[in-house]
């Protein structure tokens, strides 16, 4: 055996192919990537306080402790100190994390369904309703986000949650889109889409079963890296004050608080930007160290 | 930059690829224009709310207004009505300005294109040499740092940020609100009012052109790591070339493709970031315009910008088409 390999080689350095994850690959990142491990861990802590709210958080975040007593610094009743309304502010970034989380994600997931349906339809259908389909995206980009969502948001009035969570998803699909359709034009011509469709499988079968799941790895990474963005968007909306009714608060909308005060209550606008920004880039890390691990380049998203 | 000899078939494939980004970019912006023009008039609410709930005000008078404005109209008649009046060049009469839509642009335009223009520039600038001197020695001290800081940055909000900026430099000399001193006098020099506004400039673009470097910087960097292993560079470096024309004069203008797509597709991002930075420092241009049109019910203002944005994004969009064109050498020739 002229090229024998040595075992350790054939264990660690064996060729995997791009786009599996196997549990060993995401333990040895863990231990070589101490940036990603702070980022996994910083995404837990959050999720947890999101969803433990009701019992973590010391005070009901909407009660009023003590109307005589306004807006105090951090003390050792009040962690992060309160409000003008004297609600406790470490119970409202914690509600604010359910809230903030919850909505992002929901969001997310609608606008890869959509994304990917409307994508794989383009792609798969091509011609010209590929080019119809496409330009439409386009026009969905070309509007800034936050200019689209403010002539819904502010014509339509005060929104519950579903109807803001319905918003972000239906303004967010455009680049999923895009991703799902560049990934069947890709496939639809190869070997194996011709086999399927040559033993009688539908078209919406040979799309499932065969094309998409080729699409997946770069629909998780724009996923991920969506939920920070669409946090960051929700927190835009409710800075505006077009975010959930009070007196439930987002990240966002405690920051728009804060502003109306900040010559005087510092406290009340850096607290829950800090926890904005820190979820942010613990999803943007992850998001990245994801692309990293299946193959993909290491460009940064936007 | 390097000198390049434009291709005799330059000309044709030019006129080409513009001709068919101006169709393509007319037909996206109609597009936007007509799906807002609907989401706005679907809505349940209408303008003049304030006007109509005014007890002094008769029926006739509430007709008479709606009228004026074309709304007793059906909607399909209001939006052909509309297209051909923006087709003419007229966007129609602002509600709360009372005044029409163009000479509310005109005063807001110019400042958000200053705001914009200086931020972009600064941005690029700084994020390009940053990305580029972390690029040149991946995993140093430098590239470690910044680094690290250009991730933080990529994640902070906007808003947040500029409201950062606001709570330190309030009471400072540098202004945190505002485009000008309201105070001074019009009858001041030309130069005593232009370092007035470039004084309440320094904060809204500062603050934007560091969010612009930080990612660009991330580009930046991704791109010329991309580029430094590749044969020519091998063999630009075994001709004796040192290190750092390498880098600066070889590797770095082919790794600014990728910027220059990224600068034609950030736009969108670019422009929404300048309505929040615009926002907090009350700086009185398109961003904030929209954002009080959107509150005040004011459709023609609202549209017209939703027209601006999208025309911003398409050119941008074409702009960097050819200015990739113009750099990239391969490309002409398809």
């Amino acid at each position: 055996m002229p090229n024998a390999t040595p075992v350790s080689m054939a264990l660690d350095g064996a060729p995997v192919p791009a786009g599996s994850v196997s549990p060993g690959r995401i333990a040895s990142f863990l231990r070589r990537d101490p940036a990603f491990a702070a980022a996994a861990i910083t995404l837990f802590v959050v999720a947890v306080a999101g969803i433990l709210a009701p019992v973590l958080a010391p005070y009901d975040p909407a009660q009023l402790i003590d109307a005589s007593a306004r807006a105090q610094p951090p003390s050792a009743e009040h962690w992060l100190g309160t409000d003008p309304l004297n609600r406790d502010l470490l119970s409202r970034i914690l509600y604010g994390a359910r809230i903030s989380l919850g909505i992002s994600l929901v969001a997310v997931t609608l606008a890869t369904i959509v994304g990917t349906a409307w994508g794989a339809a383009a792609g798969y259908a091509g011609g010209w309703v590929d080019a119809l389909l496409m330009r439409i995206v386009d026009a969905g980009l070309a509007i800034p986000r936050i200019l689209l969502l403010l002539s819904v948001v502010a014509f339509w009035g005060r929104l519950t949650i579903p109807a803001i969570v319905l918003l972000l998803g239906m303004t967010g699909w455009f680049a999923a889109s895009r991703l799902a359709r560049d990934s069947v034009r890709a496939t639809r011509e190869q070997d194996f889409v011709l086999a399927a469709r040559a033993t009688g499988a539908s078209p919406a079968r040979v799309l499932v079963r065969h094309i998409l799941p080729h699409a997946m790895t770069p629909m998780l990474v724009a996923a991920t890296l969506g939920v920070g963005q669409v946090i960051v968007v929700e927190a835009g909306l409710s800075f505006l004050g077009y975010g959930v009714a009070p007196p439930a608060a987002t990240w966002g909308g405690l920051i728009r608080d804060g502003r109306e005060v900040i010559a005087t209550a510092w406290w009340m606008s850096v607290f829950p930007g800090l926890a904005l920004a820190i979820t942010v880039l613990a999803i943007n890390v992850l998001g990245d160290r994801l692309r990293a691990a299946m193959g993909g380049t290491q460009v940064p998203a936007p | 930059m390097a000198r390049f000899r434009p291709s005799p078939y330059l000309g044709s494939h030019m006129a080409r690829i513009v001709l068919k980004r101006l169709a393509q970019g007319l037909f996206i912006v109609w597009l936007t224009t007509t799906i807002t023009f609907f989401l706005v008039h679907a809505a349940p609410g209408e303008p003049f709310a304030e006007m109509l709930t005014d007890p002094r005000m008769t029926n006739e008078m509430r007709e008479a207004n709606r009228a004026r404005y074309g709304l007793d109209q059906p909607v399909f008649a209001q939006y052909l009505q509309y297209v051909r009046s923006v087709a003419g060049g007229d966007f129609g009469h602002s509600f709360t300005h009372q005044r029409p839509v163009m000479s509310v642009l005109a005063d807001a335009l110019p400042r958000t294109l200053l705001l914009m223009g200086t931020a972009i520039i600064i941005g690029f600038a700084a994020g390009i040499l940053l990305g580029t001197l972390q690029g040149a020695r991946v995993g140093g001290w430098f590239d470690r740092i910044t680094g690290s800081v250009a991730v933080l940055f990529t994640a902070l909000p906007d808003f947040w940020l500029a409201l950062l900026a606001v709570m330190v430099f309030a009471g400072t000399w540098l202004p945190v609100s505002g485009f000008s001193t309201p105070t001074l006098s019009p009858t001041a020099s030309v130069v005593t009012r232009g370092s007035d506004v470039l004084r309440h400039l320094v904060l809204p673009a500062g603050t934007l052109a560091i969010l612009i470097s930080a990612m660009v910087s991330r580009y930046q960097r991704a791109a010329l790591i991309d580029v430094l292993p590749s044969p020519w560079l091998r063999t630009a470096r075994a001709k004796g070339l040192s290190r750092r024309p390498v880098v600066f004069r070889h590797a770095l203008r082919n790794a600014l493709l990728p910027i220059i797509t990224l600068a034609g597709l950030s736009m969108p991002a670019l422009l929404g970031g300048a309505v929040f930075i615009e926002v907090t420092f009350s700086w009185q241009g398109m961003g904030s315009l929209a954002v009080q049109a959107v509150a005040d019910r004011d459709y023609p203002v609202v549209l017209a910008a939703v027209i601006l944005s999208s025309t911003m994004v398409v050119v941008g969009a074409a702009l960097a088409d050819l200015a990739h064109a113009a750099v990239n050498p391969r490309q002409r020739r398809a």
